[in-house]
């Protein structure tokens, strides 16, 4: 490709455009379905089917640990992962503002293609839209996802009192590496941005009674807990040591007065299981990551509750409005 | 440590270490039995309010201890109209307005920040006071307002703003002033009598800038102790436990906890470059306290032209608005009331939806006990 810059050209629908489709995405999306190139693609589902879709918006589009394209694939693939079915096919569609430099498209498609491969899923169909300068921030992206369901009956209404509550990793990297960079501050912290297919599978292939499983993003642990008492109508009691939180996130969030389980995460699930299999499904995600920590349990009542090691209780709130510094 | 060499850690972990807190209990618990009569402290700062809450500290203590939360968060005790200053001043179309993070969900009588920036009124949440600098570089053609809040803690940063900008010649930013002052509500409030406290645990950041001596007065004139201690649930308790033994002792006076970084004189520098620009009001309306003399500061006569109260006065006004009439900040604020004793708390009032300023910020008390303790 000559053109540093993708120009509104690319998203006219002539030249450019099939020029973009055939030579970019094509080549690193290939598969079967997609370069027969129809008006849409014809897949075989069978049985039970999980189908999602997300929005991708991020700033800045590389980050830390990850980019853009590869947050779009897991954020789709966790969430289809998360009711214990395995991706798929996948739909993508860019809306990328006039300007963006060719390079950086190029960046994120081979970032989205290395992501695909992990979670063992194929883009099927997609979409591209160039917009003038200003109309959107550099890039954003939505996919959608399908999925068989590899696990049934996965769901934030069936945790019951006594069942356990593992976090698969330390929290709030990614929260950390977006705030960081929105209030200038450098940091070597990675963002946890990653496709979790393949820890679900271990859990699923171990026959771990997952009662209910939920990715950390928006709203981090706080959020995942806070519905999950609600649904299902539990309390939940978390030992305050008992949650992995790495030092670079705490100093962080000692820094500008965040709380890291109010922090998102993209590669960091929570997950209820009945207490027999508890440690065995520790023990599988620690494989995978060894900060993975049964941090609590259902107990019966309401809300969240967090338990200090000095005999003192506090409540964990869903969090609220925007995340802003404190004044001092 | 590691290597020898001083990491964030350092400076939070062993002050929230559980052994630790363990021990202090004990040891409280042994002079608490001690007590003649039962010692209500009063934490000022909103700050600590927020500790005592988050870690469960009131939890752990013995029951003749009892905390009365202070007025010492900034953004509760602004009253309803100088926060529609903030707003106005937004709204005004050659305007940038600044202010640090916390001002912006803060409601005033009608309208908040984030709601004006909404609604396209040119908001900006600052991390540091000095990106104001910046702001105005950037934006020649505008006239940033800096909305300038906080007790002495912050003070020194809007002093310090105004040397760089005075300094580079920036002649863009304007200030409006509404910096409070730590010890006249602390006078105002055992002139009233009514909170009965017998001890104090005095702010760790304010104390750092105005420095130990600034509380003699409550030595000297009303017979109470006072501890000058640090934000973290060791130091609360480490203060706790030395109050304990100054009353068992039968001494009173001012001491520090918070050694690491606070001095009896303070930070000389810094109290000096408040004087260069600032002076201290005849009066200052709080929310909830109503009119206290010589509360807060403004910006000396001589830089009249840079004060955004007086180069707005048209458009700015003054009459005093009531909190909502169901609301108990007030008696809060004074130490009279317990958030929990408010009829509206939790239900009508939330920090989504916030009546009364005490719901609003993470330091005040509404706030804390809403998220922790409901």
């Amino acid at each position: 490709m000559e053109n540093k810059k993708i120009t509104l050209a690319y998203g006219g629908g002539g030249e450019e455009t099939n020029k973009l489709i055939k030579e970019l995405f094509y080549e690193n999306f290939k598969n079967d379905i997609l370069i027969k190139a129809e008006d849409a693609a014809v897949i075989n589902l069978n049985g039970k089917t999980a189908f999602t879709t997300d929005s991708f918006t991020i700033d800045p589009i590389f980050f830390n640990g990850g980019d853009i394209g590869k947050l779009s694939i897991a954020g789709t693939c966790n969430d289809l992962a998360m009711m214990g079915a395995k991706p798929e096919y996948l739909s993508i569609s860019f809306m990328i503002e006039e300007g963006l430099d060719f390079e950086d498209l190029e960046k994120i498609v081979k970032s989205i293609s290395k992501e695909l491969k992990k979670a063992d899923a194929r883009i099927v169909c997609g979409d591209t839209k160039v917009v003038p300068a200003g109309s959107v921030d550099k890039i954003f992206i939505n996919t959608s996802g399908v999925g068989s369901i590899k696990k049934e009956n996965i769901s934030a209404h069936n945790i019951k009192p006594g069942d356990k509550i593992i976090v698969s990793r330390d929290i709030g990297r990614h929260g950390s590496v977006v705030l960081a960079k929105r209030f200038g501050v450098d940091t070597d912290i990675e963002s946890d941005c990653k496709v979790l297919c393949e820890e679900v599978n271990a859990l699923i292939e171990a026959g771990i009674d997952i009662k209910a499983m939920r990715d950390a993003t928006r709203g981090g642990l706080s959020a995942v807990l806070n519905e999950w008492a609600e649904a299902s109508n539990v309390a939940i009691e978390i030992e305050e040591e008992k949650i992995p939180i790495s030092d670079e996130v705490k100093g962080l969030c000692e820094i500008f007065g965040f709380e890291p389980m109010d922090l998102a995460n993209e590669g960091t699930f929570i997950l209820a299981v009945e207490n027999k299999g508890a440690k065995k499904a520790e023990e599988i995600l620690k494989k995978f990551n060894n900060n993975a920590s049964i941090i609590g349990e259902a107990i019966e009542g309401k809300k969240v509750i967090l338990k200090t090691s000095y005999g003192s209780k506090r409540y964990i709130d869903l969090p609220k409005g925007e995340l802003l510094p404190r004044i001092c | 440590m590691e290597n020898g060499e001083l990491t964030l850690k350092d400076l939070y972990s062993k002050f929230r270490d559980p052994e630790t807190i363990k021990a202090l209990t004990k040891e409280i618990e042994k002079e608490a039995l001690k007590l003649k009569e039962p010692m209500k402290v009063m934490e000022i700062c909103g700050g600590h309010t927020h500790t005592i809450m988050k870690y469960g500290i009131n939890q752990i203590l013995p029951d003749n201890i009892e905390f009365i939360h202070g007025p010492g968060c900034p953004v509760c005790v602004m009253p309803k109209e100088r926060i529609d200053h903030a707003i106005i001043l937004a709204k005004q179309p050659d305007v940038i307005l600044a202010t640090l993070g916390d001002m912006i969900r803060v409601p005033g009588s009608k309208s908040s920040l984030a709601k004006a920036r909404a609604e396209e009124a040119n908001v900006v949440p600052l991390h540091s006071t000095l990106d104001v600098l910046k702001i105005a570089k950037e934006n020649p053609d505008k006239k940033v307002v800096f909305f300038a809040i906080g007790f002495e803690t912050t003070t020194p940063m809007t002093a310090a703003l105004m040397k760089r900008a005075f300094n580079e010649g920036v002649k863009n930013i304007y200030y409006h002033i509404n910096h409070v002052l730590v010890p006249p509500p602390m006078r105002a409030i055992m002139d009233g009598g009514e909170a009965k406290i017998n001890a104090f645990i005095g702010p760790s950041h304010v104390s750092v800038i105005i420095g130990a001596k600034a509380y003699e007065f409550l030595v000297k004139d009303y017979n109470t102790p006072v501890v000058v201690a640090g934000f973290e649930p060791v130091d609360v308790m480490e203060s706790i436990l030395m109050l304990l033994k100054q009353k068992n002792q039968n001494r009173c006076k001012v001491e520090i906890q918070y050694k690491r970084a606070t001095t009896y004189e303070g930070n000389v520098v810094a109290q000096k470059l408040i004087e260069e620009f600032m002076e201290v009001r005849d009066t200052f309306r709080w929310r909830g306290l109503g009119d206290i003399p010589k509360s807060a500061l403004k910006l000396k006569d001589k830089f009249l032209e840079f004060d955004a109260e007086k180069v707005w006065a048209d458009i700015l006004p003054n009459e005093p608005i009531d909190d909502h009439k169901l609301c108990i900040c007030g008696e809060i604020l004074k130490g009279l009331a317990k958030p929990n004793d408010c009829k509206v708390f939790g239900s009508a009032c939330t920090p989504s939806n916030p009546l009364g300023s005490c719901m609003v910020s993470d330091e005040g008390a509404c706030n804390a006990y809403y998220r922790y303790s409901r």
